[in-house]
């Protein structure tokens, strides 16, 4: 059975039809541009739309939050990317951002508030894992069931905003089985991609940071390896190449892992 | 024991060893206030918490790290609660008395004296522990530390183990004394016997001598401490209620950088205004380039580093093998400041100007490149110090004054600026994905 396809309106057609959304999805460039990501947008647009959310999304009004230049050390340019941006949101006027991406999910909800940015951000996670409690999305069992999977915490959902348990608990539901790796939580092991290192090549050293990250995951022996980041999951899927381990341990977005379990 | 030349020699050896401590002190923050200003005074309340909490607590201490924990924390009891009878030494010192506490507090002064001494044996324990964990059997962590750091780490412990021996002695003699004021106690009374004939004369000798090594020995160490990374026993405190209370993901947005883009951006904006009257001061540095471009909080964080290594060990590009160790960040920032603040004491107080800058003479651009900006470093610190706000603020002096990125991140940037992405996809393009759904 072909599914249903989904429409995804953007803000510009909600205004104009005189309507406004619960919630802005906010893609980010990785969920817009990346191959990669997108499916990780696809699998959350899903979602929203099984749990009948009304959302919406910029489209091309979008632009980068800035966040790489800021973590490169260029505030002109973050600066400029967060007040447009603002100037859009506000147009809008948005109250309620979810995202995908927890470096956007970091800067909207931390950096924007001072340069006039005051909105409700939620990441992904923490949003699905609202959906079930609230009722709008339930679960049972499904094809994870059983599977071992592991959670990399991404820096700025965990150490950067305190969030650990949101992911965790979506994997619960899947009645999967969680194995934490040696380092977890506040003390897990970076991807190696934040700070603008993944627009350049690492400095000299003796290893990627991604590969001993892998290999971490590696021995907690799991079906799956779940990400909600953009950047960690492609890190990480780079990571699984390297250790020749790809297509038998699928990296995958909590976002996908979800979407999937539901047969959506 | 009367009020005698001995007293007046204890009163002199206590006002030189407080006032070369101040004076020490005094230069320190001095040093710490060449930093830039920045309000560290909000939210009072959460502060004195943290402080409680962190410093006090020694929560970030015990977490991960159990065996360090467990005998740093005894070491800190020690200290804490032992000075508690430093403050009977010393007005024995001044008043010419003995054992003053001893008689007002009756039967709880030897419980208070067994309790300092079982302590007193646990500081001994620990710091053979430590010794053993940075000498012997080297934690990992430590093998970076070489010269003075290595030295420095070594002498505290060895004082640290000199003054528990002397209080126990001082003990020791004591009990056998046919004129004791209280005793005998719990460890010393068991050391006891090696005193045993000794005549009552050289008792009181063998007392004296430990109890003058004891105080001396404290003071001593107090005017050892602005010297060594064992300062962090006093700023720990103050550098832990001064600590970022934001969420470790959220970055300062720089003021100026914020007025410029905001003028910018604003149709009404003049773009010939003459800067108004007293604003036409030369602007600030974007960034840090030296360490008088860093806030004062920062400073003071290089201060109260105690050279754990806890950031680096965990840090992501150290542990592959890359330049960047942010203790190393945190050391070489100190040593700068101390450098500039030395020059400053040689021109009588005027700003130094030497051709040194905390940028490439200590930290090297190859480090801070290096930086996920993970916060595994700041983290990891039990005291609160934040090595990535140094990092960060050097990669904004190198890419905002000096243009200096690499080619790489260049492109990231102007790719952000010509069509709003990191990569080189048109901004109209950005809802394309939804026709694959």
């Amino acid at each position: 059975m072909e599914a249903e396809k989904i429409n995804v309106p953007t803000m510009a057609e909600m205004m104009s039809a005189g309507k406004k959304p619960d919630v802005l999805f906010w893609v980010g460039c990785a969920g817009s541009f990346d191959d990669r990501a997108k499916k990780i947008t696809k699998a959350f647009v899903k979602i929203l739309s099984k749990a009948g959310i009304e959302f919406a999304v910029l489209g091309a009004e979008e632009s980068c939050t800035g966040d790489p230049a800021k973590r490169a050390g260029n505030e002109f340019v973050f600066m400029m990317q967060a007040m447009q941006n603002i100037q859009v949101l506000n147009g809008y006027e948005v109250t309620r951002i979810v995202t995908t991406c927890p470096h956007c999910f970091n800067t909207l909800k931390n950096e924007y508030p001072e340069l006039g940015g005051n909105y409700e951000v939620m990441h992904h996670t923490s949003f699905i894992n609202k959906l079930f409690k609230e009722g709008k999305l339930t679960l049972e069992g499904g094809s994870f069931k059983g599977k071992r999977i592991t959670f990399h915490d991404p820096c700025y959902l965990g150490r950067g905003n305190g969030i650990y348990e949101a992911p965790r608990e979506l994997i619960r539901k899947l009645d999967a089985e969680l194995v934490e790796m040696r380092r977890c939580k506040s003390n897990g092991l970076c991807c190696g991609a934040g700070g603008a290192q993944m627009f350049k090549e690492p400095e000299p050293g003796n290893k990627d940071i991604n590969i001993e990250r892998t290999e971490e995951a590696l021995e907690t022996k799991p079906d799956v390896v779940a990400a909600a980041c953009p950047f960690c999951n492609t890190m990480m899927t780079d990571g699984v190449k390297n250790s020749e381990r790809e297509g038998s341990l699928p990296v995958l977005d909590l976002a996908e892992l979800i979407a999937e379990a539901g047969d959506l | 024991m009367d009020f005698g030349i001995e007293n007046i020699i204890f009163l002199l050896v206590l006002a030189a060893a407080i006032f070369v401590f101040a004076k020490k002190f005094g230069r320190i923050w001095r040093n710490i206030k060449l930093g830039r200003d920045i309000n560290r005074s909000d939210r009072k309340k959460e502060r004195w918490a943290l402080m409680g909490r962190v410093a006090l607590g020694q929560t970030k201490m015990v977490k991960r790290r159990t065996i360090a924990g467990f005998f740093h924390v005894l070491i800190y009891a020690g200290f804490l609660l032992i000075n508690i009878e430093v403050l009977e030494i010393i007005l024995d010192g001044i008043l010419g008395t003995h054992r003053l506490f001893a008689e007002p507090l009756g039967g709880l002064y030897d419980v208070a004296i067994n309790f300092f001494e079982i302590l007193a044996v646990l500081v001994i324990l620990s710091c053979v522990v430590f010794l053993w964990r940075r000498n012997v059997n080297v934690v990992p962590r430590f093998k970076e530390l070489k010269g003075w750091a290595k030295t420095d780490g070594n002498n505290i412990l060895i004082i640290e183990l000199v003054l528990m021996i002397a209080l126990l002695v001082l003990g020791a003699a004591e009990a056998n004394m046919e004129d004791k004021k209280a005793g005998p106690w719990l460890v010393s009374g068991l050391l006891a016997p090696m005193f045993s004939g000794v005549s009552q004369e050289n008792l009181h000798l063998i007392e004296r001598v430990a109890w003058w090594a004891h105080i001396v020995g404290i003071l001593a160490f107090l005017n050892y401490l602005p010297y060594s990374k064992h300062f962090h026993i006093i700023l720990a405190f103050p550098n832990v209620w001064y600590s970022k209370l934001e969420n470790k993901g959220q970055f300062t947005n720089l003021e100026s950088v914020k007025k410029e883009v905001e003028m910018m951006m604003d149709p009404n904006a003049d773009p010939y205004a003459a800067p108004a009257e007293g604003e036409a001061a030369a602007p600030d540095r974007f960034g840090a380039k030296d360490v008088t471009d860093l806030n004062w909080v920062q400073l003071l964080n290089a201060y109260s580093c105690t050279e754990c290594g806890r950031c680096t060990a965990v840090c992501p590009a150290h542990e592959t093998g890359k330049k960047l160790s942010p203790r190393k960040i945190m050391m070489d920032t100190r040593d700068r400041i101390e450098e500039v603040g030395q020059q400053m004491d040689q021109k009588n107080g005027k700003p130094a100007e030497d051709e040194k800058t905390l940028l490439d003479n200590y930290i090297t651009r190859e480090e801070l490149w290096a930086c996920t900006t993970c916060n595994a470093c700041t983290e990891a610190c039990p005291v609160n110090i934040d090595p990535l706000s140094i990092i960060m603020d050097m990669r904004r002096y190198l890419v905002m004054e000096e243009s200096a990125a690499n080619q790489q991140i260049n492109m990231m940037m102007t790719n952000i600026e010509n069509n709003g992405a990191p990569w080189a996809y048109p901004q109209a393009d950005r809802g394309n994905w939804k026709d694959e759904i």
